[in-house]
């Protein structure tokens, strides 16, 4: 019978990421001095798991690897060695590893070599290190002595090799044989490209099979894999205990009465059905949930926009008519209002996912950089189940990598100058995201040092940017986000949160974020991080330009307000100015920007509609405001090209477009007001 | 043949599931799948099966567990039961004797050799 074993590689990968996410998870939840059985039970059948599958399907590599690991773990867990760091150290380090052969057979991705043997180094030199001293149960079988090479003994000491032979003479083939044939028992086979191939049962290491191999060959053409204990080649496959009822159609004779080994399959015959991982997914008979392409759902949503839109348009049509003559269908209409708002709420859900999908990658992060820094990191994270579209949440795993660095680096202290400073020795990494109104907040806290004001100032200064000794602390902590900051190296011996940032803020503002920063000199710092759920949908307030109707994304509108003729004043060569609230603001007149003839162009018979981002505000010149909607962004650049200024368009009730503005842009362009010329 | 024998797998991986399935299916059988011991039992009260291939090392109920619960049925006194093992020590074998299996296979197995066995034991 011949099958293509690659139709269940995908299942199999897929399975083999979870266990090795939980097993990571259990891990790095292990108290090392008292380890829950449970957990340790846990983490051995996730091992194991991996191991049956791997070797099912052939992954001789994966099977080799988890083989050493379950048999470690099985001891632990069975009480027979205690558990130590290092076992959870190595035991990540095979995760690691695993990990990698995985994507090797999926994605072809480059093996290193060196990794999977100290891995498999390390678990073995742990599997000697005997039982625990004290406890009764003697080890059960102490593992083979000297050698610690990657495969492990059988009960009579033997390794089982599995040797691939490049393309070489016959005769070459026929002394190779002859020369290996004497270190134990040789049995040969061949590949369907006729291939040599020999199965070794040796109590010699492997370095001497190269060794001899290499008179001959290239040893790097050697493909050498070690066959477990666990798939000897001479165990039968399988057995049935007694005699077995027979067959219903009763005409068969009942099959031998004694327990039957049957000629086990050799080793190979199992290991080689391939290695390519193929596209096709797996159904799972029990599984609540099914996989769908983003593409298929983002088409689905696309829909759903476009059916808000019509259903803006009915409702637009049926306002005009008479509400006594057309009262049951206006009922309708409610109603399909209703159903169409939440289709769109229930398909926009689709799109999200928990960030513990982010967060879940940091506890490892944390735990090596600590330790590589000789810190002690306590890792919190919380609201890891708060959710947040897929296309941000992909986004921002790289900002957020940097801050979460950035804080074990540099914002916790070295434990001595904690307990000097009166603190816990370790310090603390608080990972968490809440909703609030439309927005997601993720913080990194931490309780370190904090920022140092002056040093940041002085830094500032020295880069020439514009500073005052009297700026906010808000205003200090943004000046780390300026370019200049963020290769010196002097900074980093500062306030060590310089490298990159400014790709961080960038990053985050394109996602149409804002990063805030709270930080008290010797307690700590918090860095804040603002995302929009969603970039397919947005809360816009309509406002009015001549005939043109405009678009504000309303996480940028502070208030609107008509002036006094006397708060406005015109600065020579500075444009006109606004005072709002002993504030002054730029005045920028949005028929200038896009050259439309407004109604009038007086700012007091105007509307003035004051914006706020990146800490910048300024007042937009508007002829009137037309109202607030929840509308579909369309993406301009996809349809048309990048206009500047704006940053996408939607379809409006009546069909018609309107365009976006790019507030950002149009703040960040906007002439920043130096206060100190403005004296009246 | 008549109608198609059904059997019952009993894996928490769904990857092996699938591919016993697809060999069993392939080879005429009728299959039914359940993740753990628990669900395995639930699937086998609702409908009698002629056969049984269980998993032995999975979360919540074992295979060993599992075996017993279902020798404890009335409709599972004498519908064999094959054990999936990765594990081929005296101890198992004799454990699942115990616990009422009719016989085991390793894992991996060669497909041609689970067809085999399981035509030995229905037919």
């Amino acid at each position: 019978m011949t099958i293509d074993m690659s139709q269940f590689y995908q299942v199999f990968f897929d399975e083999a990421d979870e266990l090795l996410a939980e097993m990571e998870k259990l891990l790095l939840a292990l108290d090392v001095n008292a380890p829950d059985s449970e957990d340790l039970n846990a983490i051995f059948r996730s091992a194991h798991s991996i191991k049956g599958g791997a070797a099912t399907f052939g992954f001789t590599d994966i099977t080799e690897v988890t083989h050493v690991l379950e048999s470690l773990l099985d001891r632990i867990r069975k009480g027979e060695m205690a558990l130590t760091t290092e076992h959870v150290d190595a035991f990540l380090a095979s995760k690691d590893v695993l990990a990698m052969l995985m994507n090797g057979h999926r994605h072809g991705e480059a093996i290193d070599h060196d990794a999977v043997q100290n891995v498999s180094k390390r678990l073995n030199a742990l599997s000697e290190g005997g039982p625990v001293a004290a406890v009764s149960a003697p080890a059960a079988q102490q593992s083979a002595p000297a050698e610690k090479t990657v495969p492990t003994a059988d009960a009579d000491g033997n390794f089982h090799f599995r040797i691939e032979l490049p393309a070489v003479p016959q005769k070459d083939v026929d002394a190779l044989a002859a020369e290996l044939g004497l270190m134990g028992t040789l049995t040969r086979d061949s590949l369907p490209d006729q291939r040599a191939v020999f199965n070794l049962v040796t109590s010699e290491s492997q370095d001497t099979i190269v060794a001899i191999c290499a008179f001959v060959l290239d040893p790097d053409a050697l493909v050498i894999t070690a066959a477990g204990p666990s798939a000897p080649v001479s165990a039968p496959a399988y057995e049935l205990y007694e005699q077995v009822p027979p067959p219903a159609s009763a005409a068969a004779p009942a099959p031998a009465a004694k327990p039957e080994p049957v000629a086990a399959a050799p080793a190979g015959e199992t290991k080689n059905w391939g290695r390519r991982a193929t596209d096709k997914e797996g159904g799972n008979a029990e599984s609540s949930s099914i996989r769908v392409s983003v593409e298929k759902v983002d088409q689905l949503i696309n829909l759903v926009g476009e059916l808000v839109i019509t259903q803006a348009m009915i409702d637009q049509r049926i306002s005009a008519l008479d509400p006594l003559l057309h009262e049951r269908l206006m009922n309708s209409a409610n109603q399909l209002a209703r159903n169409t708002r939440d289709l769109q709420e229930a398909v926009m859900s689709i799109r999200m996912m928990p960030m513990d999908y982010v967060f879940s990658r940091f506890p490892r992060m944390v735990r090596d950089l600590a330790g590589k820094l000789g810190k002690k990191v306590e890792f919190v994270t919380r609201g890891a189940a708060t959710e947040l579209d897929k296309g941000l949440i992909e986004r921002i795993v790289d900002p957020l990598t940097h801050l979460v660095r950035n804080s074990v680096d540099h914002g916790i202290e070295m434990p001595d100058r904690r307990r000097a400073a009166g603190k816990n020795e370790s310090g603390r990494l608080t990972l968490s995201a809440a909703h609030q109104g439309g927005n997601i907040v993720i913080e990194v806290t931490d309780d370190g040092g904090g920022l140092n004001r002056e040093r940041i100032l002085a830094k500032a200064k020295q880069n020439g940017l514009a500073v005052s000794d009297t700026m906010p602390d808000s205003e200090v902590w943004q000046l780390i986000f300026a370019p200049g900051f963020s290769t010196a190296e002097v900074v980093t011996d500062v306030s060590g949160r310089g490298v990159g940032m400014d790709v961080v803020k960038r990053n985050i503002a394109a996602m149409g974020g804002v990063v805030d920063i709270r930080s008290v000199p010797g307690s700590g710092t918090t860095i804040s991080i603002s995302l929009p759920l969603t970039l397919a949908i947005l809360d816009g307030m309509l406002i009015k330009v001549g005939e043109e109707i405009y678009i504000l994304p309303l996480g940028y509108v502070v208030e609107s307000l008509q002036p006094a003729p006397v708060d406005v004043k015109e600065i020579a060569g500075q444009g006109k100015v606004v005072k709002v609230r002993e504030e002054y603001l730029q005045l920028i007149p949005l028929y200038q920007i896009f050259a439309i003839e407004p109604k009038s162009a007086d700012p007091s018979q105007g509307i003035l509609v004051i914006l706020e981002s990146e800490g910048k505000k300024a007042a937009l010149l508007v002829d009137s405001l037309v109202g607030q909607q929840q509308v579909v962004v369309k993406n301009l650049e996809s349809n048309f090209r990048k206009v500047a200024g704006i940053s996408g368009a939607t379809i409006l009730g009546d069909g018609g477009v309107s365009l976006i503005l790019d507030v950002a842009a149009l703040l960040r362009s906007s002439r920043q007001l130096n206060v100190d010329t403005l004296c009246f | 043949m008549t109608t198609a024998k059904t059997i019952l797998t009993v894996d928490d991986s769904g990857s092996l599931r699938q591919m016993l399935s697809f060999i069993l299916k392939d080879a005429g059988y009728g299959v039914i799948e359940a993740v753990d011991g628990n669900d395995g039992l639930e699937k086998a009260r609702k409908q009698t099966v002629d056969l049984v291939l269980t998993d032995q090392n999975m979360p919540g109920m074992d295979g060993l567990s599992f075996i017993r619960a279902l020798r404890g049925m009335k409709n599972y006194k004498s519908v064999p039961i094959l054990m999936l093992t990765t594990e081929s020590g005296d101890e198992m074998k004799a454990q699942g004797k115990a616990a009422g299996a009719n016989g085991w296979l390793v894992k991996p197995f060669d497909p041609a050799r689970l067809t085999e066995v399981v035509r030995k034991l229905i037919g």
